[in-house]
């Protein structure tokens, strides 16, 4: 490290903070929404998908009521026939929309008990469109019904596995930029999040959203792509996004000999900042993607499983399996764990320790950025889902043992399983409560962790 | 197109800088400053024991028809037992634990208190309301009247919670302070600055971290009776994450360490921001800033990024405050 100069430094890290907060607003403005053309309206329609046949059956009779944001009643009724409810609204802007859950026909209930409002984005001269997740049977209502039949403990195996198989993607590179530098990262929900918006914003707006001159050429370009190249240009953004936090951020933090504290206390300040923007571009409605989204269950065995959690579930463990072996085989892998294991050794070995944490950001990002996407296929797509799975990696995280690679694997996979699983009891609203449990019975009983090395760590 | 009204907007920044919510935040961030300032415990899940004391104290009132004094301890105890359950399993362990425990359980508490489980105890996403009526006996002053002076006049409804709670701040920085010179918190401060010395000298770290977190933690629980007092009204979805970070930019504000500093943080800092978002206002509804770019709805959001990069800007070039000293922080996750 020579040629370091504080000052220097200082100016650069501002500099940089100031262009990433540019580019990203850039981002904001010219970020369009989705179009739908018909009168100012408010509309929902409800459908909930019969776990035999498959089909999609409207729900009819559901009380539904539309009001402004400051509680103004401007059109209640019920579904039709169709499970359609349309209201007109004045003009364009925020609605929200509550369905009354005490209408719900038996055997049908919301997916999330917590979503009975809905706010709804009005564009002008067009329909906000309100979506509810419904779900048939006793899947949500807990202890009720069916009970605890082996059907359903594997159903809630298989949908845990794949929840922990996502969550590990994302710890993984929160485990390893802990191992190598001390840091946690309170943003690396963020960057799961900027995976799945960078992926819907190409599934909609193609290159043509970034790079305006491309409006009229066909459609991988002009207009909206196909998901899954989407999905490999947001994880190479991803990727970008981790190079750019540690070059530009972290790297002179480092330099700077700011403490750990400091550099916590920065991600926390960046976590909330690229939210908030990421709710100023996408707004607070939660949206899907456009490919893929309406899959009818492929029965296997005991488990119903659609076919895009099937791929997305089979590619992460191809992915996670890959992300092992090149732990264990490659020199660059093999340095990252020196570097996680014991900074001060590796770095006296020969190891150019800030080109591993460069690669670990990068990676790191790259792997949130994937995992986002698949997140974002398997439920929604939203600006705040980062934030709240952030708690789940976490437990994984420290479940596994904070700094190593494979015990936040292990731990993203237990806490997913684990969660799943507990709405046998629970309800389904309250599965991340067992989440904390989790954290903080594994840091009473084993603080470091199921693969971590039993030291002091206090 | 009238112009933008400054005479407003200079009144709003004057009033907000003192309302409740200036105190409710002061008095948030000395609970804080107990943590992290005096002992360097990183504590991300403020808003948690904000929560916690005022859902403790409504439901102390609305479940078991307890009096207004009783149910201030049903807070206070509520508190503690949530410094308990977070301090004990990560206080022995590195900083860093502490503050993925803390974050993680102030966002339960909020999912528990709003949950349909729960809806019996805590009436969900609603809040609780009833709680208000021993409170309102209380208030000397006429509801319907304004009290103040000048810019500061504020309803007489809301007059009592302000002033309750400016004299529990003015209380609990006294306390604060005096516990600071004592042998006590020569010990906190030690074990902030060195704590395997401060073992070495036969402290007892974890015993006097885990004072010092109930301490700060029961300081959060009276912002949030304040906070409820105030607004007659316990809603979940006020205690949001980034809420606790509020508190810790008016911490920073003022100077991490320092006795005065959340006062002087929290009056800043709502000035700052009433100013901003007043001045963010007029400029959208005078067609200043095109609809295009944002609607009023947004400025809100606004504010959350510049709380954002102030406190990361704060944090990595002047920690020490607006007006502190470098010296008195030295701060390392341990």
């Amino acid at each position: 490290m020579s040629g370091w100069r504080p000052v220097a430094d200082r100016r650069r890290v501002a500099q940089w903070i100031s262009v990433v907060a540019l580019v990203v607003t850039a981002f904001v403005t010219f970020a369009p929404l989705q179009a739908i053309a018909d009168g100012e309206a408010v509309a929902t329609r409800l459908r909930v998908k019969d776990p035999e046949t498959g089909e999609r059956n409207p729900v009819p009779d559901v009380r539904i009521v539309v009001t402004t944001p400051d509680g103004e009643v401007l059109g209640e009724g019920t579904t039709d026939a169709e499970g359609v409810f349309e209201t007109p609204v004045p003009a364009a802007g925020t609605y929200l929309v509550e369905l009354d859950p005490t209408t719900l026909p038996e055997g049908v209930s919301l997916r999330n008990p917590d979503r009975v409002v809905v706010e709804v984005e009005v564009l002008e001269g067009q329909t906000g469109r309100a979506i509810f997740a419904l779900v048939a049977g006793d899947a949500v209502q807990v202890g009720e019904g069916g009970g605890i039949t082996l059907r359903r403990v594997a159903q809630l195996t298989v949908e845990g596995l794949k929840l922990g198989l996502f969550l590990g993607m994302a710890a993984i590179g929160l485990s390893l930029i802990f191992g190598t530098t001390g840091l946690v990262n309170f943003s690396h929900g963020e960057m799961v999040t900027w995976g799945m918006l960078m992926a819907y914003f190409f599934n909609f707006y193609g290159l043509a959203g970034a790079f305006g001159f491309m409006a009229g050429w066909p459609a991988p370009f002009g207009a909206g792509m196909n998901l899954i190249f989407a999905a490999v240009i947001a994880t190479a953004i991803g990727a970008a996004t981790g190079y750019a936090f540690d070059r530009w951020i972290f790297a002179p933090l480092r330099r700077m000999g700011a403490s750990l504290i400091a550099q916590m206390v920065v991600t926390i300040g960046m976590s909330i900042v690229i939210r908030y923007m990421f709710l100023f571009a996408f707004r607070g409605t939660p949206r899907f993607f456009k490919d893929y989204t309406a899959q009818s269950g492929l029965q296997l065995g005991l488990v119903e499983i659609t076919p895009k959690d099937l791929i997305t579930g089979v590619l992460s463990i191809l992915i996670l399996v890959g992300v092992g072996l090149f732990l264990q085989m490659t020199q660059l892998g093999k340095a990252m764990r020196a570097v996680s294991d014991n900074r001060d050794l590796a770095e006296s070995s020969g190891i150019d320790v800030q080109r591993v944490i460069r690669f670990v950001w990068t990676a790191g990002g790259a792997l949130a950025a994937l995992g986002g996407v698949f997140i974002g296929l398997s439920e929604q797509v939203s600006w705040n889902i980062g934030f709240r799975i952030l708690l789940l990696i976490f437990a994984g995280v420290v479940l596994g043992g904070l700094g190593t690679a494979y015990g936040a694997l292990v731990g993203s996979l237990l806490v997913g399983v684990g969660i799943q699983v507990s709405t046998l009891f629970v309800p389904t609203e309250l599965k991340n409560v067992g989440a904390l449990v989790v954290l903080i019975l594994a840091l009473v009983i084993r603080p470091q962790g199921i693969l971590g090395r039993a030291e002091r760590i206090g | 197109m009238t112009g933008i009204d400054w005479g407003f907007i200079l009144n709003q920044t004057l009033a907000r800088s003192l309302d409740l919510n200036a105190a409710v935040y002061a008095l948030a961030a000395v609970g804080l400053n107990v943590h992290f300032g005096y002992a360097g415990l990183l504590n991300f899940g403020q808003v948690g024991f904000v929560a916690v004391g005022a859902y403790g104290m409504g439901l102390a009132i609305t479940l078991w028809q307890t009096g207004p004094f009783v149910a201030v301890l049903m807070g206070i105890g509520f508190a503690v037992v949530f410094a308990l359950l977070l301090g004990i399993p990560t206080l022995r362990l590195r900083a860093d634990y502490l503050a993925i425990v803390t974050i993680a359980a102030a966002e339960i508490v909020r999912l528990l208190a709003r949950s349909t489980a729960l809806r019996d105890v805590t009436r969900g996403a609603e809040g609780l309301n009833e709680f208000i009526g021993p409170f309102r006996e209380l208030n000397p002053f006429n509801p319907s009247l304004l009290y103040g002076i000048g810019p500061f006049q504020y309803r007489g409804s809301q007059f009592f919670a302000i002033v309750i709670g400016w004299v529990v701040t003015l209380i609990t920085l006294l306390l604060v302070w005096q516990l600071m010179r004592s042998p006590w918190g020569r010990v906190v401060k030690a074990i902030r600055e060195d704590e395997d010395a401060a073992r070495a000298l036969g402290k007892n770290a974890y015993w006097y971290k885990l004072q010092a977190l109930i301490l700060g933690g029961v300081i959060g629980g009276l912002a949030g009776m304040v906070l409820a007092i105030g607004n007659a009204t316990i809603q979940p979805d006020f205690f949001v994450a980034p809420l606790t970070f509020f508190f810790w930019l008016v911490l920073i504000l003022g100077g991490v360490g320092r006795v005065w500093s959340p006062v002087v943080g929290s009056v800043i800092f709502w000035a700052l921001i009433t100013f901003m978002r007043n001045l963010g206002r007029a400029l959208v509804t005078e067609g200043l800033i095109p609809t295009s770019i944002m609607d009023t709805s947004q400025i809100d959001q606004i504010q959350f990024w510049i709380v954002g990069i102030a406190l990361a800007l704060l944090m990595v070039f002047r920690p020490q405050g607006i007006f502190g000293s470098r010296e008195e922080m030295a701060l390392d996750a341990r």
